[in-house]
């Protein structure tokens, strides 16, 4: 129980379809369930079979936690609830709660409908997935059971986004999802307090790049829209309805109104004013200035923006049109391209990723003409853009994170091998700490050795306060506990010896030594123990060595003086628990026995 | 507790103003015409024109003052920590944290932080847009020549005017929120985390807990189904200590039928060609008014009858009402995956039925504003706000009516400064907090080991001495009673401290079994304390000890004695050892053996044992140390 696994069975020195599975205290959690979007077969999911070879999962695991509603960290949720089979508790934020199955629905169209494929999860699986689903807030602490406990933290990154924080015992991990450390035009900052996680497992797309400045993509963006615009052209952008649809919105619209730009812009994102209602009545998970100024004006009430109607297509002039599906493999966005391909004052931007085989991938790759099932050919002569805007922590967004939560080990996942292995050198050598990075269904075991949790008694407690209360303050001052661990019934407390023995129902027995030594010391009694005195504490310096009444007293070892102006005798007593203390100190007076007291 | 201060809530009477003359937007010739009020045989030139006489009742005609918290029970800059329950329970703070030397954390969640904010900052607005020029205090000291109510007023010397927006937004900064369900550390020495108590958005009851102990706060808490999230009862279970306080201030009203009431006296007022007047706060049931208001006006035929909602922070009101899902209940948690605004009010808004504006004058409101109508606004006091401007102006026809919702004061006291009143007045208190039946369920569902109660709730109100049922009444509990002004000392016992051990010295123990189930191991470490956490390590040696002739004390663990030493034994193991000249002789409390030829003496008793010994190079005693040792059970 002292080990911590993590096992990747998507996002393992991989970007996409993470799924990492957590083995902490004896409980399992499961860490995202997403798809890789690159692939059309088996590989799309991750593989259950790791957990259990047949039946459900379920019994194998604790929890599952989703971080944000992308796809690669929750396209495979249906798919494994509604057909491998899990009836756990699933934890998502609720921005992901309400975006994620409208998501999933989009993916599910393209892939049946569109592709034709079978065995794939049915709307009414998505339905009944997301009733699996629980909900947390920012920095609740959620018991999933009596032992395993998770809280989320915000992310940025996108709507909703979240890291979780997983405690059993006092063990405890730190799931990032994806993050970005910079806030951006609509989303704040990941932000985490100094939890001190054993692990810290953290994506690392971005795990070489000190990103150039999104300020200057966003710049460059605007720069290539305006100029096409300007020359009288149209400019499509392809987008998913959620997520960077809005961001872009808000970049336009902004620039729309600064520039005072009268060129309509045009949103026909299937669910149009449903998805911008998302991003409305979720501002609280936006960022500062979004959430200070909504109430005059809500960012996501778009002036400049209107709906489109399919009628605009050939409508003469200049526009920006914002349409779905994003990577132009059907609907609308498709439809549009077609007219607008051959024209070469057009431009079309995608903002984002495309899987091979759809149209969007083949202009990306430089294809001239894109031809169609039926046998229709289209010259792309429109300038074709590539924009990246995808929010993630760049390398010195890791480290800063590094630094916030103070982790004791860090793994990397959602990264490539080889740009992790830098990433993994940097930490290493940085912070000094263990870095793992373990590739898909490969396990990685790391050591949490922590201290015990144990009650002490009101009395020692009380005493020990006393006890360096009664001191000077020294902070360098060690404090040294002498005491007796109590276990009972399970309970563990520290008690003082005489308090231990009474909860165990058994009499102390103490044993005393006491030795005498005689002394060649002319003059008074008091003189003597003043001259011991000054030996012995000369030579303990940081014991409360006391004097009292001609006896002098360090702990339980007493030294007292009595005889006549010639001859003194020294009593030296002391406990056993004193032993070294005290055989020592009659040592000291037995040295000076023949000569003078120094 | 672990020398920490807190202070639940720092809620603000309010019931001082009703002492005042209201403060009408545009001078009001009746107000105006109000005749000066002095005691009999009294000629204090000063006390002139301070009050005013309107229907038999006597007001102090000046800018309205509050009775902030006691302030001299305690010094606000020693507190550590203020937990506010709801927006309701906050409207003393300014008083407390600014310019008091106050330097602790403020918790509160958001929406008690964001609706908190705009309900101050209406009261303010409400102030400073109708200033008044003198401010009269001579009548305080003049109190017992004055008829009742004003001579029985609280302390009015202690009575504050309101904070300005400067101070009010200073003390606000100080907030931190927090969500519910967050465990929040409070300087190492106890953990609080406030709990959804159902009574209004963001509402919370609030857990404190001890390494050992538990104490739970309950204020405003509902378990009525409105909008807020339902209130969390299983966290406050099983605590040492319950405060209980919040209860509903209309303990003979039920809610239910008065919301029945108020829509069925709307719509006959509505029939009858005339308006109605709800004064109100700027959220809270409000938001529940608009939806059942309108649903019942949609069922009389009444649809087209509009819906005024005025007050400075109107809008601002209803857009945080949208976006604060999470901290609503269910069904309207779910309307947001829709996606739909969790309220209907905003389609009603959208819709144009449900007009809202910041002020009567404000851009639009008189080409929109047409009778008969359903006006909210605020304040429910009827001492400033648009709210007097309507009573003013509909007050003389009989064909109005205002409906009393808000419970935080008596209608007809609020009444008082408008007599005589031809408008009709119907008092519908809607208060969602715990009534005393609740009260008592809870309790005992509960199961605190003590609860603390204010006196009031010990005895029935006193405007139903008769209702022998509304009081809280907990047999099975201890219970403590806290007055107004009193300090009560709370019966928790600190009966053990959480510390941790290091795993390096936990393996380096050696526990020994006493008898079953018992095992003792004795503990030798470094007891490092910081914030509050006390960590016992492994003891390492220092190495600036060089100047130190005598070890310091060894890492190593000295072990404890117990039981009894068994002398035969003991005897003959010395044998064994060579030392054959040891003389046994019993003594009053065991034994005492001798050792002849060394000088020296053993005295055993049954739980203690003394080595008196003499020789100089201290041979001897330590092998009968460890002779001794091996005769007595040991951990």
């Amino acid at each position: 129980m002292q080990e911590i696994e993590v096992t990747p069975l998507g996002a393992g020195q991989d970007v996409g379809r993470s799924c990492i599975l957590l083995s902490i205290g004896g409980k399992n959690v499961m860490l995202d369930c997403g798809m890789h979007m690159g692939y059309n077969d088996d590989r799309r999911f991750p593989d259950f079979s790791y957990i259990t070879q047949d039946g459900p999962i379920t019994n194998f695991i604790d929890c599952v936690i989703i971080s944000h509603f992308h796809l690669d960290h929750c396209g495979a949720l249906p798919y494994m609830t509604e057909m491998v089979g899990y009836s756990g508790p699933i934890y998502m934020t609720q921005p992901t709660k309400a975006i994620a199955p409208i998501l999933l629905e989009d993916m599910r169209k393209v892939a049946v409908e569109r592709k034709g494929e079978s065995n794939f999860f049915t709307s009414q699986n998505i339905k009944d997935c997301m009733k699996k689903v629980i909900t947390v807030g920012l920095h609740e602490s959620v018991m999933v059971d009596s032992q395993l406990e998770i809280k989320a933290y915000y992310a940025g990154h996108v709507l909703g986004a979240a890291m979780f924080w997983i405690r059993v015992g006092s063990q405890s991990v730190v799931y990032t999802g994806d993050y970005n450390m910079t806030p951006d035009r609509h989303l704040g900052a990941a932000w985490i307090d100094k939890c001190r996680p054993d692990i810290l497992i953290t994506e690392s797309t971005y795990a070489t790049t000190i990103r150039d400045s999104k300020r200057c993509r966003e710049r460059d963006f605007l720069k290539k829209v305006h100029e096409c615009v300007d020359r009288g052209g149209k400019v499509l952008i392809p987008v998913f309805a959620l997520g960077r649809a809005q961001e872009l919105c808000i970049l336009l619209e902004t620039y729309w109104e600064r520039m005072n730009l009268k060129v309509p812009v045009y949103f026909a994102v299937g669910l149009t004013e449903k998805a911008n209602n998302y991003y409305k009545m979720f501002i609280t998970w936006t960022n500062q200035k979004i959430r200070k100024t909504f109430v005059q004006r809500n960012m996501f009430d778009f002036k400049h923006i209107k709906p489109f109607d399919k009628q605009y297509i050939d409508n003469p002039g200049a526009m920006v049109v914002f349409a779905t599906p994003g990577m132009l493999h059907a609907g609308l966005s498709l439809q549009i391209f077609k007219k607008w391909a051959p024209n070469e004052n057009n431009m079309v931007i995608m903002p984002g990723f495309c899987v091979v085989g759809t149209v969007g991938h083949k202009i990306l790759n430089g294809a001239t003409k894109v031809e169609f099932e039926n046998r229709q050919v289209v010259d792309v002569k429109m300038s074709v853009q590539y924009m990246s805007f995808s929010a993630h922590a760049d390398a010195k967004g890791i480290m800063q994170l590094i630094q916030y939560c103070e982790p004791k080990n860090v793994l990397l996942v959602h990264g490539e091998a080889s740009k992790m292995a830098f990433l993994k050198e940097k930490i290493q050598s940085e912070f000094k700490i263990d870095c793992f990075m373990p590739a898909n269904g490969e396990t990685a075991v790391i050591k949490a050795t922590h201290p015990i949790s144990i009650d002490m008694s009101a009395k020692l407690f009380k005493s020990e306060m006393d006890h360096q209360n009664s001191q000077p303050p020294d902070p360098k001052r060690r404090r040294i506990l002498n005491a007796v661990l109590v276990v009972k019934d399970s309970s563990m407390t520290v008690m003082d010896a005489d308090e231990a023995c009474e909860e165990a129902g058994i009499s102390r027995h103490t044993v005393r030594f006491t030795s005498i030594v005689r002394l060649q010391d002319p003059g008074p009694v008091a003189k003597t123990a003043e001259h011991l005195f000054g030996l012995i504490s000369s030579r303990l310096v940081d014991w409360n060595v006391q004097l009292n009444d001609l006896a002098i007293s360090v702990e339980s070892v007493l030294v007292k003086v009595e005889g006549t102006e010639e001859e003194k005798n020294v009593l030296v007593s002391w406990a056993n628990q004193d032993e070294e203390l005290g055989s020592s100190i009659l040592t000291l007076i037995q040295t000076i026995d023949d000569g003078e007291v120094p | 507790m672990k020398e920490m201060t807190i202070m639940l809530d720092c809620g603000l009477s309010a019931q001082s103003i009703l002492n005042f003359l209201p403060l009408p937007l545009v001078p009001s010739p009746r107000l105006g015409s109000l005749s000066n009020w002095l005691p009999r045989d009294c000629n204090d030139p000063q006390l002139e024109g301070e009050l005013k006489e309107c229907h038999g009742r006597v007001f102090v005609d000046s800018a309205p003052e509050f009775c902030p918290p006691l302030g001299k029970l305690i010094d606000y800059s020693e507190i550590d920590v203020i937990l506010i329950s709801n927006y309701t329970a906050m409207l003393a703070l300014p008083y407390i944290t600014e310019g008091t030397g106050f330097h602790g954390i403020v918790y509160a969640t958001e929406p008690t932080l964001q609706i908190g904010k705009f309900y101050l900052e209406e009261l303010v607005q409400y102030l400073e847009q109708t200033p008044k020029a003198a401010l009269a205090s001579r009548w305080k000291e003049l109190l017992h020549l004055l008829p009742p109510p004003l001579s029985e007023s609280f302390k009015p010397r202690c009575w504050k005017q309101l904070y300005n927006l400067t101070t009010l937004s200073s003390s606000l900064a100080r907030i931190q929120t927090v969500g519910y369900n967050e465990k929040l550390d409070v300087y190492g020495a106890l953990k609080v985390t406030a709990v959804s108590s159902g009574y209004c958005l963001g509402s919370s009851n609030w857990v404190i807990n001890l390494d050992h102990e538990k104490v739970a706060y309950v204020s405003g808490s509902s378990t009525l189904t409105t909008h807020p999230r339902p209130m969390d009862q299983n966290a406050l279970k099983n605590a040492d200590l319950l405060i209980l306080s919040g209860l509903t201030q209309v303990p003979s009203s039920n809610p239910d039928s008065m919301l029945g009431e108020l829509c069925m006296t709307v719509v006959s007022t509505l029939r009858g060609n005339g308006s109605v007047l709800i004064p109100c706060y700027p959220s809270g049931v409000i938001y529940d008014l608009f939806e059942c208001l309108s649903a019942h006006l949609d069922s009389s035929s009444l649809s087209q009858i509009p819906m005024f909602f005025i007050s400075p922070v109107a809008d601002t009101s209803l857009a945080y009402s949208n976006i604060l899902a999470e901290w609503l209940s269910e069904v309207k948690q779910n309307r947001v995956f829709m996606p739909e605004e969790p309220f209907p009010h905003a389609y009603l808004v959208k819709m144009g039925r449900l007009k809202h504006f910041t002020h009567i004058y404000a851009n639009g409101f008189n080409t929109e504003f047409r009778m008969p109508c359903v006006v909210f606004c605020g304040h429910p006091s009827l001492r400033f706000g648009a709210s007097v401007h309507f009573v003013e102006l509909w007050g003389s026809n009989p064909a109005h009516t205002i409906i009393f919702t808000e419970p935080d004061f008596a209608y007809l006291d609020a009444l008082a400064p408008f007599q005589p009143l031809a408008m009709k007045a119907v008092h519908c208190p809607i208060d969602t907090s715990l009534n005393f039946v609740q009260a008592n369920k809870l309790v005992r569902e509960l199961k605190p080991a003590n609860l603390v109660l204010p006196d009031c709730y010990t005895v029935p109100p006193p405007s139903l001495p008769h209702r022998t049922d509304l009081v809280i009444q907990q047999a099975d509990h201890k219970v403590l009673v806290m007055k107004r002004g009193e300090v009560i000392s709370l019966p928790l016992k600190k009966k053990k401290v959480k510390v941790k051990l290091s795993a390096e010295l936990a393996s380096c123990l050696t526990p020994t079994q006493i008898k079953p189930g018992v095992m003792l191991s004795s503990l030798t470490g470094n007891l490092v304390v910081r914030d509050n956490h006390f960590d016992i390590k492994m003891f390492e040696g220092s190495e600036g000890d060089s100047n130190q002739l005598l070890p310091v004390k060894s890492s190593q663990n000295s072990q404890f004695e117990w039981g009894t030493v068994n002398v035969d034994l003991f005897v003959q193991r010395l044998n064994e050892e060579g030392i054959t000249d040891a003389k046994v002789e019993p003594s009053p409390s065991g034994y005492i053996i001798h050792l002849q030829n060394q000088d020296t003496v053993i005295q055993i008793d049954d739980r203690s044992t003394h080595i008196f010994c003499e020789e100089p190079d201290q041979k001897l005693r330590k092998h009968l140390r460890k002779v001794l040792s091996e005769c007595l059970n040991k951990f």
